[in-house]
């Protein structure tokens, strides 16, 4: 669990970051968004104290980060940055070994770890452990960067930005990514963007900054449904609304008895590629199946818009 | 890709054949001088030696790098080392009284340096290795300098961000980072070492200078020109190898030089 109590970092008169509390719980992923110069980034660098705060606490775990030796902190916590930071003069296999040298595990663990974060990222260790970050491509890069970051098994991610720089296929697969490896290692993760869709994608929670300050914290559906500020409603594009709506929640939760005709959705997607379907194929309703394809009832239209309605 | 490698495999080869061959010679003639008296004798008047013999060639040669090798360590390792020194946040302020020491080194013009130097250590190496040393500092300095300043910034955040000290974070990234930019100083300051030393001879340093400073005083234009072409020829090897070795770590951090 981390808690930030009453951060602020002011340089000169200018408070970059006002004031901002908020508790992540643990094995959760809260995402910061905010324009730039929202002090988003400012935000998160206190947490690994690359910024020093002017005043407010970060706790982790119930322990003041600021009574902790900076190094100490900073190998305890991943941290992932845009642009990646690759070492170009290392190999990938020596980069992604960066924290674990610096904490003097043995090598053959090390070797081991190495071999296990590039299986977990897709990538044959046997092609790219030798190669070098110029070696490799944006979406590679980005893949080396977020395994290095989580080598030394932290139990806390920071990650600033951490897609900004790949093009949108290659994005939309490094969020899945990401989202299934928080599943699988249960690490708590604080992410910092500026694109409020990738936050509703990821976030169990979302913090809105603006202006250095914290306008509004809460779980994506809280958000989209009560924004506190006209500013997170703008963020959030009332066009969007409703099927970001539908997108958070599974097509599980709206199933209906009854049966319908043509192909089936599976009970794991969400109600908004639920939706598309049925504008799509011109139906009123359609079959859900479980993940052993077997009929759970059906997806109807009208219960869906109904979903992504206003809450009253 | 391939196509392009191997384009750039056959292109140094051609020159590298001629640097062979330029050394093979400058070996061969210093080795036996004598055999090459026959090329030089058309340029001695009234039966003058064509080869100079006042000292073996190949001592004067060996005296000559060793100087220069010297006075472009000792350049290296305190250039580099201010140059460090004024990057580190406690050593900023340092950055503008550094650059001013290494100017003043620079501008005075190595003879001036000479002269000024014989009063403090007398004739012979010292005041040679000393001028050369001045004279070499500024290249160095100012390569480590932008080497250590134009480092990605996100490489270095996350070079902090993963926990290094501040010295494991030089010596791990910035150092190794800047190492071609910094060879590429060193390069310039031996180059430009190699033929400054000439002018030691002038204050009795051991070197290849005497050879030519005995062919102007006698107007013996054999030893002018023997003396200028072994400097030059070494000038150039030395250039190209240290070129060689700065393009060889420059493609191990993945950057292109130039």
């Amino acid at each position: 669990m981390i808690e930030l109590i009453g951060l602020t970092k002011r340089y000169g008169d200018a408070a970059v970051v006002d004031d901002v509390s908020f508790t992540v719980p643990a094995r959760t992923m809260t995402v910061i968004v905010g324009t730039s110069g929202s002090g988003k980034s400012t935000l998160i660098r206190m947490i690994n104290r690359l910024v020093e705060p002017t005043s407010g606490t970060v706790r982790i775990d119930g322990r003041d980060t600021a009574t902790v030796p900076v190094h100490e902190l900073r190998r305890a916590i991943g941290y992932a940055i845009q642009n990646h930071g690759l070492f170009p003069h290392r190999t990938v296999a020596q980069n992604i070994a960066t924290v674990p040298v610096l904490l003097g595990w043995d090598a053959k663990r090390i070797a081991a770890r190495v071999e296990t974060l590039l299986d977990l990222f897709q990538l044959d260790p046997k092609d790219f452990a030798g190669r070098y970050p110029h070696e490799l491509s944006g979406g590679q890069q980005q893949r080396i960067g977020v395994a290095r970051a989580l080598a030394a098994e932290p139990n806390i991610l920071l990650m600033d930005e951490p897609f900004g720089a790949l093009d949108p296929v290659i994005r939309a697969k490094a969020q899945e990514d990401l989202k299934a490896i928080q599943k699988r290692l249960g690490t708590t993760i604080i992410l910092v963007t500026h694109d409020m869709e990738e936050a509703i994608l990821l976030g169990d929670r979302i913090a809105v900054m603006d202006g250095g300050r914290l306008v509004q914290h809460g779980t994506p559906a809280d958000l989209l449904t009560h924004p506190a500020t006209d500013f997170v409603e703008t963020l959030i594009g009332t066009g969007d609304r409703p099927f970001r709506l539908l997108s958070l929640e599974a097509v599980e939760s709206a199933v209906e008895p009854g049966a319908a005709d043509g192909p089936a959705i599976s009970a794991g997607r969400t109600q908004r590629d639920a939706l598309a379907e049925l504008i799509w194929t011109g139906r009123d309703a359609l079959p859900v199946t479980d993940a052993d394809g077997r009929p759970l009832g059906r997806v109807t239209l009208a219960g869906l818009i109904a979903r992504g309605g206003r809450p009253s | 890709m391939a196509e392009r490698g191997a384009r750039a495999r056959r292109l140094p080869r051609a020159g590298t054949l001629i640097r062979f061959a330029a050394f093979a010679v400058l070996v061969l003639f210093l080795a036996m001088p004598e055999s090459f008296a026959p090329v030089f004798a058309p340029l001695t008047t009234n039966g003058a030696p064509a080869i100079y013999d006042r000292a073996p060639l190949i001592d004067l040669t060996l005296a000559h790098l060793g100087t220069v090798a010297v006075a472009s360590l000792a350049a290296t390792v305190v250039a580099v080392g201010l140059a460090v020194g004024v990057t580190r946040p406690a050593g900023a302020d340092f950055l503008p009284l550094s650059r001013s020491i290494v100017n003043i080194g620079q501008t005075f013009p190595p003879v001036a340096v000479l002269a000024l130097a014989v009063p403090l250590f007398g004739f012979g190496e010292r005041p040679t290795l000393f001028a050369l040393f001045l004279y070499g500092l500024l290249p160095i300095f100012e390569n480590t300098l932008t080497g250590l300043t134009r480092l990605p910034p996100a490489v270095l955040d996350a070079a902090d961000g993963m926990g290094m000290t501040a010295r494991q974070r030089l010596l791990k990234v910035e150092l190794p980072l800047a190492l071609p930019v910094i060879l590429e100083g060193v390069k310039i300051s031996t180059v430009i070492g190699l033929s400054t030393a000439t002018i030691g001879s002038t204050v009795a340093a051991k070197g290849l200078g005497e050879v030519i400073i005995a062919g102007l005083l006698s107007g013996n234009m054999a030893f002018v020109v023997q003396g200028g072409l072994v400097v030059a020829t070494l000038a150039v090897l030395l250039y190209d190898s240290l070129g060689a070795l700065e393009r060889r770590v420059a493609r191990r951090t993945g950057r292109r030089t130039g």
